[in-house]
């Protein structure tokens, strides 16, 4: 008994002092307020703020669209990627390091490419729009536009990430499965639908959780290109905690925010443990 | 580990013809920004031509060397290196350990404090900023790098990946180590670690791209300039140039920031591929 608890310390100590403990913390700052002498039990009051705030609100919403928004797409772009682009040849791997290369840089490298990309009037986008006749818009400018620039951004980074683990879900296909549809006389789309969709359903659930979580978790690009503007338009979860915490000094309403995000992101895990078979499906 | 980057031509028979065409249109898509990093770098200062996608006729290093003078990127390259190096280097350890005790040791509540374990992966530091923030400054270590690395120390990911390897190792070897008088370190230095390399380095891969990569964590704990690693020197180094609208700059110093990473990806694609694959079994 005493060997393994000596062998786990290092990393037990660690463990306890950055993911233990501030649950508990983060628990305590929710559920107390700062007053002159001391901190006082609120109860579920710093909630009810937080839930009353209207920026609150704004960027739960904005988190749910920005999540749905990025996961649709990103799983559904690389299905495409993984079904055209399985199998050898040049061509196919080249096209897959192309896909693949936005996940290897840091994102807030591929916010300062989008910078100039969302430019209005003489960036990468508004100029070609212009030469083919089109009017451009201010893309991060515009609070209609602006989530929907952030999304277009996460889409293009992340996609090449979710088309590996497609890619691994289609090669463990058995193929007795597809040469039993084509014997059936099953055409592409038909072997689509009744072979290769379900079989990588597993895949989809597992990829589906990641593309959700970071959802939550990534918001590096905003920090370059929006700063949750404008007004509020692209506010996310993290940013919001990010914001009460380090510019408004607002303990109890950051600590209730972090609480409430916690709780999203352990219903996710939660939910990814219940519906898919990780390992299995990674590898 | 399957190859994912590969396979046989049966899979082949499952792609309606037509979206390959289509992708192959995505791809000029997705390539686009960093075509024009490529190209907008390389672009002499000044030709007005920000967002052409050819290829200037007279290509310049000068936004290179503008960039690299004028936001001290020697510095952030080291502090990220040093970041990288030290967070994996107690990885490796506290992962090693962990991953043995819980792959060969038998002990009451082992299941209990694996699960305990696992918890971590739900909770990445970033969610837990406040909270994380207030111990490392208790700890002294606010505006160090220490205090970015700390909470990485210890990883579920990682004693997860190692567990799963070191099971795979046959025990008969460890048993006749232990004959001949081995400890538990040696037994960990000489037979686990050198039967388990590709893991070691499929952990090493993954652990180094993603602190490589972080911002929001060491955005918080740094505050001094001379401590940024890259992503913090690069957005602030971004923001002051996006002022002067000096595109090529921007691109230049994008291009700086992200060289390390994109050109061991492309030497060793496919160990990155099946890092990241194994990153998947979290």
């Amino acid at each position: 008994m005493l060997l393994p608890l000596a062998l786990l310390s290092p990393s037990l100590v660690f463990l306890a002092l950055f993911t233990y403990w501030p649950v508990v913390e983060v628990l305590w700052d929710a559920t107390h307020a700062a007053t002159r002498r001391g901190t006082r039990f609120v109860g579920l009051d710093n909630f009810a703020a937080l839930f009353a705030d209207p920026t609150f609100q704004r960027a739960l919403l904005n988190n749910a669209l920005y999540a749905l928004g990025t996961v649709v797409p990103s799983l559904v772009l690389a299905l495409a990627f993984a079904l055209a682009l399985n199998g050898a040849g040049r061509m196919r791997a080249l096209m897959r390091a192309v896909f693949f290369l936005p996940v290897m840089i840091p994102l807030v490298a591929a916010a300062a490419l989008f910078l100039f990309l969302f430019l209005p009037g003489i960036g990468l986008i508004d100029h070609h729009l212009a030469r083919l006749g089109f009017a451009g818009a201010n893309w991060l400018g515009d609070p209609d536009l602006a989530l929907a620039a952030i999304t277009v951004l996460t889409v293009w980074k992340n996609a090449g990430y979710y088309m590996l683990f497609v890619l691994a879900g289609l090669q463990a296909i058995p193929d007795e499965a597809r040469e039993a549809a084509l014997l059936d006389g099953a055409g592409p789309w038909q072997r689509l639908r009744h072979v290769t969709l379900p079989a990588l359903r597993p895949t989809f659930a597992f990829v589906g959780v990641i593309a959700l979580l970071n959802a939550v978790t990534q918001v590096d690009h905003v920090f370059v290109l929006t700063k949750g503007g404008p007004s509020d338009a692209t506010k996310l979860l993290l940013f919001y905690i990010y914001e009460q915490a380090a510019e408004r000094y607002d303990a109890g309403r950051a600590a209730a925010a972090t609480v409430v995000t916690l709780a999203l992101l352990a219903a996710l895990t939660a939910l990814s443990l219940s519906r898919s078979q990780g390992p299995e499906t990674a590898r | 580990m399957s190859a994912a980057m590969q396979s046989g031509p049966v899979t082949r028979e499952i792609t309606p013809r037509i979206a390959r065409w289509v992708v192959a249109g995505l791809a000029l898509v997705w390539a686009v920004p960093f075509w024009w990093m490529l190209v907008a770098a390389f672009r002499p200062a000044g030709s007005g031509a920000d967002a052409s996608l050819l290829p200037s006729l007279t290509p310049t290093l000068a936004n290179f060397a503008e960039a690299w003078a004028s936001a001290d990127f020697p510095l952030y390259f080291l502090n990220s290196a040093v970041l990288c190096a030290g967070i994996l280097a107690v990885q490796l350890v506290t992962a090693s350990l962990a991953g043995y005790v819980f792959a060969r040791l038998e002990f009451p509540g082992r299941g209990f404090l694996f699960a305990l374990f696992l918890v971590q992966l739900m909770l990445v530091p970033v969610v837990l900023l406040v909270p994380n923030l207030k111990t490392v400054a208790a700890l002294g270590l606010y505006d160090t790098l220490p205090g970015v690395m700390a909470p990485y120390c210890a990883t579920a990911f990682g004693t997860f990946l190692m567990r799963q390897s070191f099971r795979e190792v046959p025990r008969e070897l460890e048993d006749a180590a232990m004959i001949d008088g081995a400890g538990w370190w040696a037994r960990i230095r000489l037979i686990y670690l050198p039967l388990t390399k590709p893991a070691l380095v499929a952990f090493s891969i993954v652990s180094v791209t993603s602190h490589w990569n972080e911002f929001l964590w060491p955005l918080m704990v740094i505050n001094s300039p001379d401590k940024r690693p890259l992503t913090l020197g690069l957005a602030s180094f971004t923001l002051s140039a996006e002022g002067m609208q000096a595109w090529g700059l921007i691109a230049a110093g994008t291009f700086l920031v992200s060289l390390p990473l994109l050109a061991a990806f492309l030497i060793f694609q496919r160990r990155f591929v099946n890092s990241f694959l194994a990153s998947g079994i979290k």
